[in-house]
């Protein structure tokens, strides 16, 4: 087997005879062979005994780095070549256009009699012109002849036709200028066309370059995110290692000011951190013992250590690079037509500019050759099959990237286009629009018992809650817990199922339950009924404490809605999108959650099974439906939405079954990912509308088909400018993506 | 010129066929593959027609050795891959099928063309 990769740290060729050396004492490789220039070494080596490892083992032996594996330059590396292709194609442009200028100032009607005599001698331009022709147009000549071998053709095939017919017919009327006279063609060449179409073109290509490299800034962005050291507690000591040598289970220290190498859980101290590049969340977040920290955010406040539960590709932002990159690959159903016209295009344009040719020798006036000639080149230039190709590309590029930067992944080009369709919005309730975790929201003092304070009666409740391992009772503690409370001790402890529970805090006995418990243990609520409806309808759970026969008051206990549901809510209502609310919860409890958040359509007591069925009665409708939920449970559900948004964390579960997934969880974010996909789709078929449409109007126009009614043609050099301007154009399009606000 | 005409509407219908001969006739030959393969991006794709068993890892090595942009990116875009190929510098792919069928993949503006055909 053989096999090439690119060595890193190579500088002279005595280092050719290091690698070699060292790769051939590999046992199971028969030849190694490198090359300074292209900086990569050559090896065929038999699989069964040679494996990467081995290879990578015996260049870095020898002092140097195998890029194996994935073989791809970093994105520094990337930079540097663009920047010298770049700068050569700038000065192939300045060559071209400067060559090019002086050919058309001693050429050019009613120019060309202010130029010095010589620039108006014909080899004078046929010189100027050459090097124009075949060095800076050197690149559409070998693109050209490659593409032919393999029976294809390019852009390039079409501007090296155009321009050697121009270079080919000046060069006679330079050699043979009385033959011309002959035909009765007035012997002028044309080498301004071919030079100055080579350099605008050049100019075209030169700014599409720079503007597409604008496209992928959001990869690097995230790229640039990530650590490239980390401080790890070796032996009890704490040392920096290079990011690819953490391991899971290391503990890593993390100081004020520093990024986060890799993602982990908190093990000592505490911090507050900046996850904004990961999520889009802007304020920082409060961390301490168990909390989960994630890699390349960056740390503010406080010293802590972690210890590293994902490291390398399995990392969160490893994922999300892999996610936005896939994205970026896949492509939109919008571009099938395209992709179809784009495929025939060049040899379509090819045949048009025969039977252009063709036809206006035939057919068309005094100097009919000419005319042929010009606009048989006019059609092979102005031809744009590249504004085409990047219509849809550069904006799902930009659009998926954008959505990243604020915590929206998009799956693939696909979902985006679908959500810009989307009607209605369905929203999972626990743990979507509520943090699925129960809070206290009302504490409620009997005025007749002699409990002083709220504080006081939440400081009972949790105490005798302390041993109860009901989901509400922990609520209780914590809420306790917040307001620094001290609980009191419980002696005879006893949870009463269907009830409540009870216990003897300073020899008294306090029970703390439902309604039921009360009844049984005669205590009256009477006086306190109608705050206790009032709280249920609102779809809390009410318990109540009392002691010796007295209420002593009532607390209220809720899944809490999210911060950002209402405003998410209303945004979505903005862009007049249906808002539906799924749920297992009870009527009531869902109505009432439904009514503080302004949703009319609810459908409760839903179990979890249910929910895809849910989804198709309202695609059933005819509406497209986007489905929000946490992606591990609502699977089926957001798989069966057109649309399926998982709140997540970016587990691969949630990433997996959800198109889109908003890491940032929060539920403005839906209406943001609508936003987005609807501005995407403008800029797509924007683009699209461009790119069919100067080629479907300029073709023919260039064909000379306005010439019998107003006799318009094209001339070849403004079917360069038109032809360098479209493809940029649509980039530039793409770009202004990036500034509109979602 | 009459006769010149006549000669040049005989070569432009001839060199109509042709192209579209050319362009549109051509037939590629497929390689089968069974590790392994390297693409070499030169004017097209060579090999354009690699045939992958279905489920089985497969490294595809592209190799860009054409400096003209329109190569610059390679899309196969039912397995939602876009790379860019640094000139000269091999790309590998990483590739296990999970369904039979033909998979076109191109360059990035969608000229050039080259097709993986997965099998049983």
């Amino acid at each position: 087997m053989k096999k090439t990769f690119p060595i890193k740290g190579m500088h002279c060729a005595s280092c050719v005879g290091r690698i070699e050396k060292s790769l051939k004492k590999v046992s199971g490789i028969s030849t190694a062979t490198v090359n300074l220039a292209t900086e990569q070494a050559t090896v065929e080596y038999d699989p069964a005994r040679v494996h990467d490892e081995h290879l990578s083992e015996a260049v870095s032996g020898a002092g140097y780095q195998a890029v194996l594996g994935g073989t791809e330059l970093s994105s520094d590396q990337q930079q540097l070549e663009r920047t010298k292709e770049l700068q050569y194609l700038g000065r192939m442009v300045a060559m071209s256009l400067t060559l090019g200028g002086l050919i058309l100032w001693g050429s050019f009607p009613g120019l060309m009699e202010t130029a010095p005599l010589f620039l108006r001698q014909f080899w004078v331009q046929l010189i100027l012109a050459t090097p124009v022709q075949f060095w800076a147009g050197w690149g559409f000549y070998r693109a050209t002849i490659s593409a032919l071998k393999h029976r294809s053709a390019n852009m390039d095939t079409l501007v090296a036709i155009g321009t050697t017919m121009a270079f080919g017919y000046s060069t006679a009327v330079v050699f043979l200028p009385n033959l011309f006279k002959q035909l009765g063609i007035d012997p002028m060449p044309y080498f301004d066309v071919s030079t100055i179409i080579i350099g605008l073109i050049l100019l075209g290509r030169y700014f599409e370059a720079k503007a597409k490299a604008g496209t992928s800034e959001a990869i690097k962005k995230l790229m640039s995110l990530q650590a490239k050291t980390a401080r790890v507690v070796r032996a009890g000591k704490e040392v920096d290692i290079p990011i690819d040598q953490v391991a899971i289970g290391d503990i890593i220290r993390v100081r004020p000011g520093e990024k986060i190498p890799v993602d982990g859980v908190v093990s000592e101290g505490e911090s507050s951190i900046d996850e904004s590049m990961v999520t889009g969340e802007s304020l920082p977040v409060e961390k301490t013992v168990g909390d989960t920290v994630v890699g390349s955010t960056i740390n503010k406040t406080g010293s802590f250590l972690f210890r590293a539960t994902k490291v390398g590709s399995e990392t969160m932002l490893a994922r999300i690079i892999k996610l936005v990159q896939e994205a970026q690959g896949s492509k939109a159903p919008i571009q099938r037509l395209a992709d179809l016209v784009s495929s025939y295009f060049v040899p379509v344009v090819i045949m048009l500019a025969i039977a252009t040719f063709v036809v206006w020798y035939v057919v068309g006036p005094s100097p009919a050759l000419l005319y042929a000639l010009l606009n048989a080149i006019a059609v092979l230039i102005i031809a744009c099959p590249c504004a085409m190709g990047l219509a849809t590309p550069t904006a799902i590029m930009v659009g998926t990237g954008k959505g990243a930067e604020h915590g929206v992944l998009i799956k693939d080009a696909k979902s985006l286009e679908t959500a810009h369709k989307v009607k209605t919005v369905i929203f999972d309730k626990t743990g979507t629009l509520t943090k699925g975790k129960p809070e206290v929201t009302d504490v409620i003092v009997n005025q007749e018992s002699r409990i002083k304070n709220q504080e006081a009666l939440l400081q009972l409740a949790a105490s005798i809650e302390k041993g109860s391992e009901h989901s509400l009772a922990e609520a209780i503690v914590k809420a306790a817990e917040e307001k620094k409370l001290t609980l009191s001790t419980v002696t005879t402890f006893k949870a009463i199922p269907g009830h409540g529970v009870e216990g003897i805090i300073d020899d008294k006995r306090i029970v703390f339950g439902n309604r039921r418990f009360m009844e049984k243990e005669h205590i009256t609520i009477a006086n306190a009924s109608a705050q206790i409806e009032s709280l249920e309808n609102d779809g809390k759970t009410v318990m109540m404490l009392g002691a010796e026969k007295t209420l002593l008051g009532i607390i209220a206990v809720a899944d809490v809605v999210k911060e950002s549901a209402i405003d998410g809510l209303n945004a979505l209502k903005k862009l007049g999108v249906e808002v539906a609310m799924i749920t297992g919860d009870n009527t009531r409890t869902a109505n009432a959650i439904g009514k503080r958040l302004g949703i009319a359509r609810v459908l409760a007591e839903v179990l979890p099974d249910q929910k895809e069925a849910e989804v198709r009665k309202i695609q059933a409708e005819g509406k497209v439906v986007a489905m929000v939920g946490d992606g591990i449970n609502d699977a089926p559900a957001l798989a069966a939405a057109d649309v399926g948004i998982a709140m997540g964390s970016g587990t691969d579960v949630a990433i997996e079954a959800a198109d889109i997934t908003l890491i940032n969880q929060d539920l403005r974010s839906v209406a943001m990912a609508i936003t987005l996909s609807k501005q995407t789709m403008r800029t797509i078929k924007q683009n699209l509308f461009w790119a069919f449409g100067y080629n479907i109007i300029l073709i023919p126009v260039a064909m000379g088909i306005l010439y019998p009614f107003f006799e318009i043609l094209l001339n070849p050099i403004l079917a360069s400018v038109a032809m360098a301007s479209s493809s940029v154009s649509v980039v530039t399009n793409s770009l202004l993506l990036k500034r509109k606000s979602i | 010129m009459v006769s010149s005409n006549l000669i040049v509407i005989i070569a432009g219908f001839t060199g109509i066929i042709f192209t579209y001969w050319f362009f549109f006739m051509k037939q590629d030959t497929e390689v089968i593959v069974t590790d392994a393969v390297d693409i070499t991006v030169e004017g097209g794709y060579s090999p354009a027609s690699i045939v992958l068993q279905k489920d089985k890892m497969t490294k595809i090595t592209f190799l860009r050795k054409d400096p003209s942009p329109c190569l610059e990116e390679v899309v196969l875009s039912d397995f939602n891959i876009r790379k860019t190929l640094p000139l000269n510098q091999p790309v590998t792919i990483e590739l296990t099928p999970r369904k039979t069928g033909e998979f076109p993949f191109s360059c990035g503006m969608n000229m050039f063309h080259g097709k993986i055909i997965v099998k049983d």
